[in-house]
């Protein structure tokens, strides 16, 4: 909790205009929003939870899922996408589980979708916990996977 | 990636650069600025591209490589990092610059490669299965044989005015920006130009705003300069989210003290003393480059109160998108730094009267804000000199797809495509025909190969229901499928519209509805499906210019730009998948027909057991058989057969 004050004292004005970036700050903390935390920034910017909640489900990158111990990020650009990465998303899905901005039940994967990585040439990139994979097909996939079950157990 | 620390410049060197003196500069000085200016060194330099695109092709193994190299020769050399001069497809690139010599690059240098290339250059001798090309300076003896960069055709024909820093400084450090001139347009602006003085000339320039419909900046700027106000604001558009452009990113990795001075001129040009650049939070290395070229001036005295005593206050804040599309739009924009859902409203009125917190705001493109130094600094005859009468300047493409050497590309307005994809781009892997290309984004258009020869400009593309846009520029050749790709943007737009008004938030869902269908297998013949199809592509071109005439902001407006400019490039495309159910470069999985070869068929059984269908039949090793009626197209069996029996159709 004291985490959260901390960033508060950050922005010493009441104005809404920082309602996005301590939001932003508290999920880089904690990994997602907390119910706990979008109280206690109800308070400090005296705005009513449910002007923050319609705020934070507006924007693609607040999350109310903690991440998992392995983050797992698809690049869904132009480049990547006629190269197969739709193909990933759904492997994914079938092997956790999980689709954009969900963790799985066990909390070790979680799934984000990002566009563009700019590493149009060396597509379809994957990264886990910032590692990068490049060309990745479903099989390669399936492995990554494989390995970070093994890392986890 | 640590970095050996350049020696830290004292403050009258800075401000004797500043006002241009390299003459008067103490002898011991010049040494500080020819070692960061690297004109004469003492040491081998190297210097590796370290931006995103590069790590992720490896560069921090290479780094490593690099390090251990030297430690374990005892080599006294300066390692550095530079940003990326825009060859991405040659990432990691190396630059090694011994002391009186020519700077060579190497491209693709990965961690093997490392000690063959560095043994080569300390031993006098260049590996040329590596080199990408020299760098000319009469100040230093040129290799033998070895190409100049800039006579490599993916520089040849390419004008860099806004990338001419990128690869070339170290993106990091303040000091390798001002003694190659940076910051000097923006002293030379508040000192000897007043606001009025400095609209004008952008507006003599001719330039036009790079990201949408190519207003004159100038006018822009002179709108909000004239409003009435006791606070005015300039907001830096660098938000690019579009899947396919990476060329803002790349640009504020390679030289984010462009973008700060950039932004600092504009805002006196207005009158404003408070700046903010947005850029999306996942650009990671981009937000904390930018932040520390802002942190970095303002300790400099370049940013703050009273800027080297003129009187001018700035403050530049950086501010991180979270993850909406359609806060490329100006008013959606303004209501996200407001706090805000990033909804946009209707106008007028327009941001140059009431914006940011009912303050004049100027939105601007990032690439237009990147040529306002270039102007302040050539002026605007020269600058007109480059483009077309009605289109000034360069323009910065991201070049992907399925091409030879994707990048960043900057040419002179009016150029061809051609040159773009053939000549600059080395044209399609593995000979194959170019069938097209996208340009702009999700919100833009396509273009066949019968406009290859139109010139890019503003008016010839608006002509082809184009928009320069975001710069992105995709090849397609004959494997890629202009439905899918097409259906793949309307997913996107789907999921991006913010749901304010019903055209774009209802229109953009059923015209993905219409492509699905187009592209899918009828699940029953005979039943209303067909006829649902049918109704839905007979409305599906009407639809589309609805949903452009009537939709509240430039993503709605927008939306329906690749569905009507692909019909009318590609309809026998369109038609060859509506009638025939056929797509001819095989990605849409669903319309394939699967046969199996009898004779290369040894009857292994893999494909049966994993047709979803049972779809499949025969008995152990003996030819299979397909039963098309149960198919669904899957390709299950396709990618599973490892004799290669399974034919598509």
């Amino acid at each position: 909790m004291d985490k959260i004050k901390k960033i508060l004292e950050r922005y010493p004005f009441v104005e809404r205009e920082n309602l996005i970036p301590i939001l932003q700050d508290i999920q880089n903390e904690y990994g997602h929003l907390t119910e706990d935390a979008v109280k206690q920034v109800g308070d400090y910017l005296e705005l009513p939870t449910s002007k923050i909640y319609s705020v934070a489900t507006f924007y693609s990158k607040f999350r109310f899922q903690p991440r998992g111990n392995f983050h797992l990020k698809i690049c869904r650009g132009t480049s990547c996408q006629v190269k197969g990465a739709a193909k990933l998303e759904q492997k994914v899905f079938k092997e956790l589980n999980i689709v954009d901005g969900e963790t799985t039940d066990n909390g070790t994967f979680s799934l984000e979708v990002v566009a563009c990585m700019g590493a149009c040439g060396l597509g379809p990139v994957v990264s886990i916990n910032n590692r990068y994979y490049t060309r990745v097909d479903e099989d390669k996939l399936e492995e990554i996977i494989e390995d970070y079950r093994e890392i986890e157990q | 990636m640590p970095v050996t620390k350049s020696q830290k410049i004292k403050d009258e060197i800075i401000r004797t650069l500043l006002e241009g003196d390299i003459e008067n500069l103490e002898p011991q000085d010049r040494e500080t600025v020819d070692y960061l200016k690297r004109d004469k060194i003492t040491q081998p330099v190297i210097s590796l591209s370290y931006n995103t695109a590069s790590i992720i092709a490896g560069a921090d193994e290479t780094f490593e490589a690099i390090h251990e190299y030297l430690e374990d020769r005892d080599i006294d050399a300066r390692l550095t990092q530079m940003g990326s001069p825009g060859l991405v497809t040659a990432e990691p690139l190396l630059d090694v610059q011994l002391p009186g010599k020519a700077k060579v690059t190497f491209g693709n240098v990965f961690p093997e490669k490392v000690s063959d290339i560095l043994d080569g250059v300390f031993n006098n001798f260049i590996p040329l299965e590596y080199v990408l090309g020299q760098h000319p300076n009469e100040l230093h003896e040129p290799w033998e044989n070895i190409p100049y960069i800039h006579e490599l055709s993916f520089f040849k024909t390419q004008k860099r005015d806004i990338l001419k820093n990128c690869g070339r400084i170290d993106p990091e450090s303040i000091d390798e920006y001002i003694v190659n001139g940076g910051y000097r347009n923006f002293l030379m602006s508040i000192r000897n130009y007043t606001p009025e003085e400095v609209c004008d000339l952008i507006e003599s320039s001719g330039l036009r705003g790079r990201g949408g419909e190519g207003y004159p900046t100038g006018k822009k700027w002179k709108n909000t300069l004239n409003a009435s106000a006791e606070k005015r604001f300039l907001i830096c558009n660098a938000g690019e989210s579009d899947p396919g452009a990476f060329m803002e990113r790349m640009i504020m990795e390679s030289d984010p003290h462009s973008l700060v001075e950039a932004v600092a001129i504009a805002s006196y040009a207005i009158g404003a003393q408070k700046a903010y650049i947005y850029l999306e939070s996942e650009y990671e290395m981009a937000c904390r480059r930018i932040q520390k070229a802002i942190d970095q001036a303002r300790d400099y005295g370049l940013l703050g109160h009273d800027i080297f005593t003129s009187g001018f206050n700035l403050n530049i804040q950086l501010h991180q998108g979270a993850g909406a599309y359609v806060c490329g739009e100006e008013t959606a924009l303004i209501a996200s730094l407001e706090g805000k859902r990033g909804m946009p409203r209707p106008k007028p009125p327009y941001p140059s009267y009431r914006g940011l917190h009912n303050q004049p705001t100027v939105v601007n493109n990032m690439e237009t804000l990147l040529n306002v130094p270039v102007i302040v600094r050539h002026g605007s005859t020269w600058y007109k000199q480059t483009g077309t009468a009605k289109s000034a300047g360069t323009k910065v493409f991201s070049l992907s797809g399925k091409i030879e050497r994707s990048g960043l590309v900057e040419i002179p307005m009016g150029a061809s495509m051609r040159e773009v994809i053939y000549r600059i781009g080395g044209g399609l892997p593995d000979n194959k025909d170019l069938k097209g290309l996208l340009i702009g984004g999700p919100a833009g258009g396509a273009l066949t190969y019968e406009h290859l020869d139109t010139p890019i400009d503003y008016e010839e593309l608006k002509e082809l229901g184009c928009t320069l846009g975001s710069g992105a520029m995709v090849v397609m050749d004959e494997e890629t499928c202009v439905l899918d790709t097409v259906k793949y943007y309307m997913h996107l737009l789907k999921e991006e519209s913010c749901g304010k008004c019903i055209p774009c938030r209802e229109g953009t869902r059923r015209m993905h509805e219409i492509l699905e269908n187009i592209t899918k297998r009828p699940q029953e013949e005979n039943g209303s499906f067909t006829l649902h199809r049918f109704k839905g592509v007979i409305n599906l071109e009407k639809l589309a210019h609805v949903v452009r005439d009537t939709s509240l902001c430039g993503l709605g407006q927008r939306a329906a730009n690749p569905i009507i400019s692909t019909i009318s490039a590609f309809r026998n495309e369109y038609e060859e998948h509506i009638f025939e159910r056929k797509c001819r470069a095989g990605v849409c999985q669903e319309l394939s027909t699967f046969y199996i070869d009898v004779d290369k068929c040894t009857g292994c059984t893999i494909c049966a057991q994993k047709c979803p269908t049972s779809a499949i039949v025969g008995s152990a090793k003996k030819p299979h058989f397909i039963v098309q009626d149960r198919c669904i197209g899957c390709g299950i069996c396709y990618e599973s057969c490892k004799f290669g029996a399974i034919i598509r159709k």
